[in-house]
């Protein structure tokens, strides 16, 4: 069996905020204990609202920021145990691509000098071969070759992702982690970057952790797919399984969120309250205080991740009753 | 609110004590009091003796410790020119600055203020230039050619005013002009950007979507927004008020405390000087102190905590 | 264009004015009529028609530079003075456009209510919520004084937000996104409008929260019978809203029809585009067929189609003529020469809501 690309084992992420001018520090888990593995080649998905860790969660992965507790394993290395060079080098296999590509790209910088800089910072290849092979890597992202001496304010929102794109991939990562990258694009760009992203993926044996809210195109994206709240996973599995299917309350108030062209907006599942400051997170499963099918041991107890029997692990009280854990 | 005061009430001792430390360390090291007082040619002895009878002797963490000391006790020293007691010639000189100050930051405010506003309101338009460019000229034009300047057409060319001196109401129009314009200018250009910014943004057209006239849109919800960053430069120039006049005050002969600054400095007097110096810093900081107390009386957002979750 | 009655009730009727017998109350409620806006020179909206009926729900669908929200911006004299707006603009008959600014802010919150994306961003953030509702109930309403606190009770309670008594001396920053959101459209029924335009209301919100957003707007539409007009790029939030949908593309309208006939028989390519753009989260996975090139420049349009350089069924007059929005079958319009089997008619022909 080959071992995952990229092992969370029990990573937990706190801040410290202070509440008003004059309060107290307080802390809170923005990752609560999350395990996650990613096989090579494959698509994992994060989904979560605003408040879910899931952003977080990809820094971790990356390395960007250090875990609290917990460890992650790179293709079985433990990262939080190497030093600086060996750091540098695995910087070459895993890259990050973000929500806005204005603000990732250097404004002053053309496209092609930008795309060719992390062959400069990481010395691959022979120096005066970088610019064909950042030209390359334009034309595989799509760009046409004019765009290469043009500055990203002459580009469109889409074009600039794609260039964005082309610097993360110029190094041939292994694990590209990519947080809300087409969120910020009209619907017709979006499909464009999607199929981008699915083609690479296939001819450059890319594995992807997608972080998005957007269910649709995780869907499109995605083999498997994690839905976290307020830090914690409360649900892992097949992306068609729990999308169709979805077996945790707050998966199915996902799903149901999306619209349906057609579909009465009463039928949908909608969740009362907002939610929760994870400053003040309420006791035992944090999503009882919204959940719709809630009993006296959601209040108490915080469920654990459970095996559904087809592939899937929920972490909920009423799906998978007895397991608990105080 | 106690816990932000209070900081800042710290921060305003640290900056006073530097200020004063810093004052003390480069009047000692500028030039030679028993020189400028006595004279180039009095005598060896008896320049010896000012330095021994003023402490000039000592070394000079000696004579800082003294001072530090005296000041805890209320004694800012004697002027070394006339003998007497700095702080209440210091002190008989204020009433003449503020007459000439506190007019000039009214002016400053009458006159900056609905500028900028009027500027912004009229954005790129011919009145929006004509602001703008009357304001580079009012901050740019140093504030001794002005006064100059002034006093040559009012006061030679068409008599109307006094050339200097105090006395009576026409002698304070031209130092008060003088004083206020480069004031003026600049807080019309600060207003303007602040109104700008606060025109663009969202909650102003909600306010005209809701069927407000525009005249109580901008008194009612973009002034507000406006004056919190204006606060900050009206509070720069009420810390000024002491210590901004000291050129002004040389141009037109006036009394005042900037007057004595610059006739201490230049005699090395150095406990008026030192004790000039720490009345602007005190009242610098305590302008700011208040500035700040005012920022979380206006915007409500500091005063209360956020609750906005993290990624 | 002219909007007419169906041909059902009798004949083309035109629509009826104020000056009309009182009990013929025209159906339609806000007509815009070949509606252009240039910035600059620029033009960014070509010529827009449409019309609102009472009570209906109208969802405008468009990518950026589509000219969805200057529309309503230009019909409701919010954009700023440099823009040149040019049409008509017919309130139960009454101009907008060209309207004293007395009027016209009396229509604004009292008549017709707009509410905005980033709900945050949206609300004075010094002023407090219940005075900023006060505004709209002592403007439009005429309350003051203990009525008012009363009223925002009311309304605050009516969109859902908890403890009602002691939110309405809160600052925006106190409160969440979807609960700013709420404050805004209580603030936009302070005035009783006929019409509410929600431009993007809940594209800066969670999905969880944005699915409460549009119970409560379809919940509010049911109990007071007021007319919607629901702004997004998103075309399934749209549907699933709106009974009739409006497709724009650079500045101009592409396609009206029902939320249903959109998805089910899409008859502009762009629309059609955009349904094969578009991933779903049933029915069988398949490949997302994305439209190739991007919007275009505004300053730089294609002669003839906008949509033409992108457009999989080009033909050579799709370059040399714009298409005019003509009607295709009974309550659908689509602005493209295809397909040549059905008839064009004139542009005096009927439109339904």
């Amino acid at each position: 069996m080959t071992p995952a690309i990229l092992e969370l084992q029990g990573i937990s992420r706190s801040y410290a905020t202070r509440q008003g001018l004059l309060g107290r520090k307080l802390r809170f888990r923005a990752v609560d204990e999350v395990s996650l593995s990613l096989e090579a080649g494959q698509t994992l998905a994060l989904v979560g609202e605003s408040g879910s860790g899931k952003s977080t969660t990809g820094r971790v992965a990356l390395g960007l920021e250090p875990a609290d507790h917990g460890a992650v394993r790179f293709r079985g290395t433990d990262l939080s145990q190497i030093d600086t060079a060996s750091w540098r080098k695995l910087r070459i296999e895993m890259q990050m691509i973000f929500q806005d590509p204005l603000s990732a790209l250097d404004r002053r910088l053309t496209i092609l000098e930008q795309v060719r800089e992390p062959l400069d910072i990481h010395d691959i290849g022979p120096a005066k071969e970088r610019e064909a092979v950042a030209s390359a890597m334009l034309a595989s992202v799509g760009l046409h070759a004019s765009n290469a001496t043009k500055r990203p304010g002459q580009l469109s929102g889409g074009q600039r992702q794609r260039a964005v794109l082309a610097r993360a991939l110029v190094v041939q990562p292994a694990l590209l982690v990519c947080d809300e990258p087409v969120s910020a694009l009209d619907v017709s760009i979006q499909a464009q970057v999607v199929n981008l992203l699915t083609d690479l993926q296939a001819s450059m044996k890319l594995s992807l952790l997608f972080i998005s809210h957007d269910l649709k195109v995780v869907r499109q994206i995605s083999q498997r797919v994690a839905v976290m709240y307020l830090g914690r996973i409360v649900e892992v599995g097949d992306t068609q399984a729990v999308l169709s299917n979805p077996a945790h309350p707050y998966s199915r108030a996902l799903v149901s969120a999306v619209p349906v062209p057609g579909r009465p907006v009463g039928e949908r599942l909608i969740l009362d309250g907002e939610p929760p400051n994870p400053v003040a997170r309420p006791s035992g499963c944090a999503f009882h205080p919204r959940c719709p099918f809630t009993r006296p041991d959601c209040r108490r107890f915080t469920p654990e991740l459970t095996p559904l029997g087809d592939g899937r692990t929920v972490a909920c009280h009423v799906v998978t009753p007895g397991k608990v854990r105080s | 609110m106690l816990r932000y005061l209070l900081i800042r009430v710290l921060r305003a001792f640290i900056t006073i004590s530097l200020v004063v430390t810093f004052a003390f360390i480069v009047l000692r090291m500028s030039g030679d009091p028993a020189v400028s007082i006595m004279g180039d040619d009095a005598s060896a002895a008896a320049m010896e003796a000012f330095r021994r009878e003023w402490g000039l002797d000592q070394s000079i963490w000696m004579q800082y410790f003294l001072y530090i000391a005296a000041i805890c006790h209320g004694d800012f020293g004697q002027s070394m020119r006339g003998g007497g007691s700095a702080l209440e010639l210091v002190l008989s000189r204020v009433p003449a600055t503020v007459m000439l100050t506190l007019p000039a930051l009214l002016l400053k405010v009458a006159i900056g203020i609905p500028a900028g506003i009027y500027a912004a309101l009229h954005r790129d338009r011919t009145i929006d230039q004509g602001v703008m460019v009357a304001a580079v000229a009012g901050y740019t034009i140093p504030s001794f050619v002005l006064g100059l300047v002034l006093v040559q057409i009012f006061a030679i060319w068409v008599p109307m005013l006094p050339t200097g001196g105090t006395g009576s109401l026409p002698h304070l129009i031209l130092p008060v002009v003088t004083l206020g314009v480069g004031g003026a200018a600049i807080l019309a250009r600060f207003v303007r950007s602040a109104m700008l910014e606060v025109l663009g943004q969202p909650y102003i057209r909600t306010a005209s979507a809701k069927g407000i006239p525009w005249a109580v849109v901008v008194r009612g919800h973009a002034l507000p927004n406006a004056a919190i960053p204006t606060v900050t430069i009206i509070g720069f120039m009420v810390g000024n008020l002491i210590a901004g006049s000291v050129v002004t005050e040389s141009v037109f002969s006036w009394p005042g405390v900037g007057n004595l600054l610059v006739v201490s400095v230049a005699a090395r007097d150095l406990a008026v000087v030192q004790c000039i110096l720490l009345f602007v810093a005190v009242t610098m900081v305590l302008s700011n102190l208040v500035v700040d107390f005012l920022y979380g009386v206006l915007d409500p957002r500091l005063s209360s905590g956020n609750s906005t979750a993290g990624n | 264009m002219v909007v007419c009655v169906p041909i059902a009730c009798g004949g083309p009727v035109r629509a009826a004015t104020s000056q009309q017998t009182q009990d013929a109350k025209p159906p339609e409620l806000l007509t815009i009529e070949d509606l252009t806006v240039a910035f600059d020179g620029v033009q960014v909206l070509r010529g827009i028609d449409l019309s609102l009926a009472r009570g209906e729900a109208l969802g405008i669908v468009g990518e950026s530079g589509s000219g969805k929200s200057v529309t309503w911006l230009a019909a409701l004299g919010l954009l700023p003075d440099t823009a040149r707006i040019s049409g008509r603009v017919r309130l139960e008959g009454k101009d907008l456009l060209n309207a004293p600014a007395r009027d016209l802010d009396a229509i604004r919150g009292g008549r017709v209510a707009m509410i905005f994306q980033d709900p945050s961003s949206a609300l004075n953030p010094v002023i407090r919520i219940g005075r900023q509702i006060g505004e709209v109930l002592a403007r439009h309403q005429g309350l003051s004084g203990r009525s008012i606190r009363e009223e925002v009770t009311r309304l605050f309670e009516l969109v859902g937000i908890p403890d009602a008594r002691r939110r309405f001396d809160a600052f925006p920053h106190e409160l969440s996104g979807g609960q700013n959101q709420r404050v805004m459209i209580a603030m936009a029924l302070a005035g009783k409008p006929d019409v509410l335009v929600a431009d993007e209301p809940t594209t800066a919100l969670d999905a969880t929260i944005q699915a409460q957003i549009l119970a409560l707007l379809a919940s509010i539409r049911r109990e007071t019978g007021m007319a919607l007009v629901l702004i997004s790029h998103d075309l399934g939030l749209v549907a699933e809203s709106c009974e009739r949908i409006m497709v724009m593309y650079a500045g101009g309208v592409v396609e009206t029809a029902s939320a249903v006939q959109i998805f089910s028989r899409p008859q502009h390519p762009y629309t059609q585009g955009l349904l094969a753009a578009l991933p779903s989260l049933e029915g069988p996975l398949q490949r997302l067929v994305p439209i190739e090139g991007q919007v275009p420049d505004p300053a730089k349009l294609p002669p003839g189609c906008c949509f033409a350089p992108r457009c999989p069924k080009r033909r050579q007059v799709c370059d040399s003529t714009v298409p005019p929005l003509v009607e295709t079958e009974a309550g659908r319009q689509s602005a493209c020469v295809l397909p040549a089997s059905l008839p064009i008619r004139s542009k005096t022909a009927g439109m339904s809501a």
